[in-house]
C-alpha cells in the first residue's frame, strides 16, 4: 500500500537526546506557569481592585494576551523588540512570550475566582481580627485556588503545547530538537511521529499527577 | 530617525494590499476549518453523548490525541504523511484537513456539554408528546443546548481562528507569514508586527466581547 519505507533507527539512536529535549520543554513551560500564575494573580487583584491608568494596564495585557495568536506573541518578543534594539536568547523568548500569554489567561480565571468568593468571608476574616494580608492568604485564596485548579491545570497542558512553538524561533526544545534531527536525516514523518507520542505521553502524565494531588488536596 | 525613515520609504502602499490580502486567506482558511470542524464536531458530541461505552472507548480517545498533541507537530505531520498515502495536498489543503480535525476535537466536547446541558424529563415530555427522536434533537435539544454551549463554541471558534497563524509553517502565506515575508525585506519588524496583531486582535476582541455580553445577559 505504501510506497514508502519507515526508517526509525535514527530516531531510536537519538532518542536520548529528544528525551532531553522533553526535559527542557517541560523546564520552560513550568517556569512560564510560576511567573504566569504570579503576574496572572497580580492582574486579577488590579482589575479588581484599582482604577485608573493601573487597571488599563492590566486590562491591556489581559486583552492583548487573549485576543492575539500565541505565533503572533512570540514572534513579537523575537523580532519586534529587535527593533528597540532588545535581542533576547530563544530561551528568553520562548519564556517571555508562554509567561506574557499565561499571565493575560489566568487573570481571567482568578479574576471569575475572586468574584465567586462571596465578599461576607472577607468581612468576617476581618471582625475576627484578621489584617487584610491575613484574610487574603488564609481565607480568600486558598478557597480561590480550588476553584482555579483545574483551569491552572488545563494552563499547563496549554503550554506545554504552546511551548512547541519554539521551534520557529530557533529554540532547541523538543519540537525544535526535532526539527533540527528531521532535516538532518531527511526522516521528517519518524521524527514528528516519535515527537507527538512523546508530547501526548508528558500531556497525560500532567493530567494524572494533577488528578493525585487534587485527590490528596481536596480531600476535605 | 533615520531607520523609520527608510521604513516609510520601503513599506509602500503595495505591502498594505499585500498584507491585506493574506488576511482574506487568514479569514478563509479559519471560516472554512471552523465551519467543517463544527458540523464534523456536532456529530462527534452526539456520537459521544448516545455512544455510551463504546464511543468511550473509541472516539473519546482519538479525539483526545488531537488535543494532546500541539497543533503545529499534527500540522508537520500529516503535511509529511499525507503524500505516504498518496495525496497530494498543498499547505492549504493539508492546514485545512487538520484545523478541521483539531476544531471538530475541541466542539465535540461542547457539543456534548451542549446536549448533556438539555433536561432528559424536557427530551421525555417532548417524546411523549409524538415528536420523534430526530425532531427532539432539532427542534428541543439544538436550541435549548446550543444556546447553553455557544459562548463556549465562540471560545474555540476564536481560538481555532488564532491558530490558523500556524499554517505558516508549511508555507501557507496567510498573515503572520506575508508580515515575515516583509520583514525579511524591509528589516522593520516591530511595525509590521504591530499591524498584524492590531488585525488579529480587531477580529478577535469585538467577537470575544460579544459572547461575553451574551453570557451574562443569558446568565440572568
Amino acid at each position: 500500500m505504501f510506497d514508502y519505507n519507515f526508517h526509525w533507527r535514527p530516531v531510536l539512536k537519538t532518542l536520548p537526546d529528544l528525551l532531553d529535549a522533553a526535559l527542557l520543554t517541560l523546564e520552560v513551560a513550568i517556569l512560564a506557569m510560576l511567573i504566569g500564575i504570579v503576574i496572572g494573580l497580580c492582574l486579577a487583584l488590579i482589575r479588581l481592585h484599582m482604577k485608573g491608568s493601573l487597571y488599563w494596564f492590566a486590562t491591556s495585557w489581559v486583552e492583548l494576551a487573549r485576543n492575539t495568536p500565541a505565533l503572533f506573541q512570540l514572534f513579537f518578543f523575537g523580532f519586534g523588540l529587535g527593533a528597540f534594539g532588545l535581542h533576547l536568547s530563544p530561551y528568553l523568548i520562548v519564556l517571555t512570550a508562554l509567561s506574557f500569554n499565561c499571565a493575560g489567561y489566568l487573570a481571567e480565571n482568578f479574576r471569575g475566582g475572586f468574584l465567586a468568593i462571596p465578599e461576607t468571608q472577607m468581612r468576617s476574616a476581618r471582625s475576627l481580627g484578621m489584617t487584610a494580608w491575613q484574610a487574603y492568604t488564609r481565607i480568600v485564596i486558598p478557597q480561590v485556588f480550588r476553584i482555579v485548579y483545574h483551569p491552572i491545570t488545563n494552563q499547563i497542558v496549554w503550554c506545554v503545547l504552546m511551548s512547541s512553538l519554539g521551534m520557529l524561533v530557533g529554540f532547541r526544545e523538543l519540537s525544535g530538537e526535532t526539527q533540527f534531527f528531521a532535516s538532518r536525516t531527511f526522516r521528517i514523518f519518524e521524527y514528528f511521529a516519535a515527537t507527538a507520542v512523546i508530547y501526548y505521553v508528558i500531556v497525560k502524565l500532567i493530567l494524572v499527577a494533577s488528578r493525585i494531588l487534587a485527590a490528596r488536596l481536596f480531600r476535605y | 530617525m533615520e531607520p523609520s525613515l527608510s521604513f516609510f520609504s520601503d513599506f509602500n502602499i503595495n505591502d498594505f494590499w499585500f498584507l491585506g490580502q493574506a488576511a482574506v486567506r487568514t479569514l478563509w482558511i479559519s471560516l472554512l476549518s471552523i465551519s467543517l470542524g463544527t458540523v464534523l464536531g456536532i456529530f462527534f458530541g452526539w456520537a459521544l453523548y448516545e455512544g455510551k461505552l463504546a464511543a468511550t472507548l473509541t472516539l473519546a480517545p482519538l479525539l483526545d490525541v488531537f488535543r494532546s498533541v500541539p497543533l503545529i507537530i499534527q500540522l508537520v505531520l500529516f503535511y509529511n504523511f499525507a503524500p505516504i498515502m498518496g495525496l497530494n495536498l498543498d499547505p492549504f489543503g493539508s492546514g485545512v484537513v487538520i484545523l478541521t480535525i483539531y476544531t471538530s476535537a475541541l466542539v465535540a466536547n461542547v457539543a456534548r456539554g451542549g446536549i448533556e446541558a438539555v433536561g432528559k424529563p424536557l427530551r421525555n415530555a417532548a417524546r411523549s408528546l409524538g415528536i420523534s427522536y430526530w425532531q427532539d434533537l432539532r427542534y428541543i435539544v439544538f436550541p435549548i443546548g446550543g444556546r447553553a454551549v455557544f459562548p463556549a463554541w465562540v471560545g474555540v471558534a476564536l481560538g481555532v481562528m488564532k491558530d490558523s497563524a500556524l499554517v505558516s509553517v508549511l508555507g501557507y502565506v496567510e498573515l503572520l507569514k506575508a508580515s515575515q515575508i516583509l520583514i525579511t525585506r524591509t528589516q522593520e519588524p516591530f511595525l509590521i508586527l504591530i499591524v498584524a496583531g492590531a488585525f488579529y486582535f480587531a477580529l478577535s476582541y469585538p467577537i470575544s466581547r460579544y459572547a461575553a455580553n451574551l453570557e451574562k445577559s443569558w446568565a440572568q
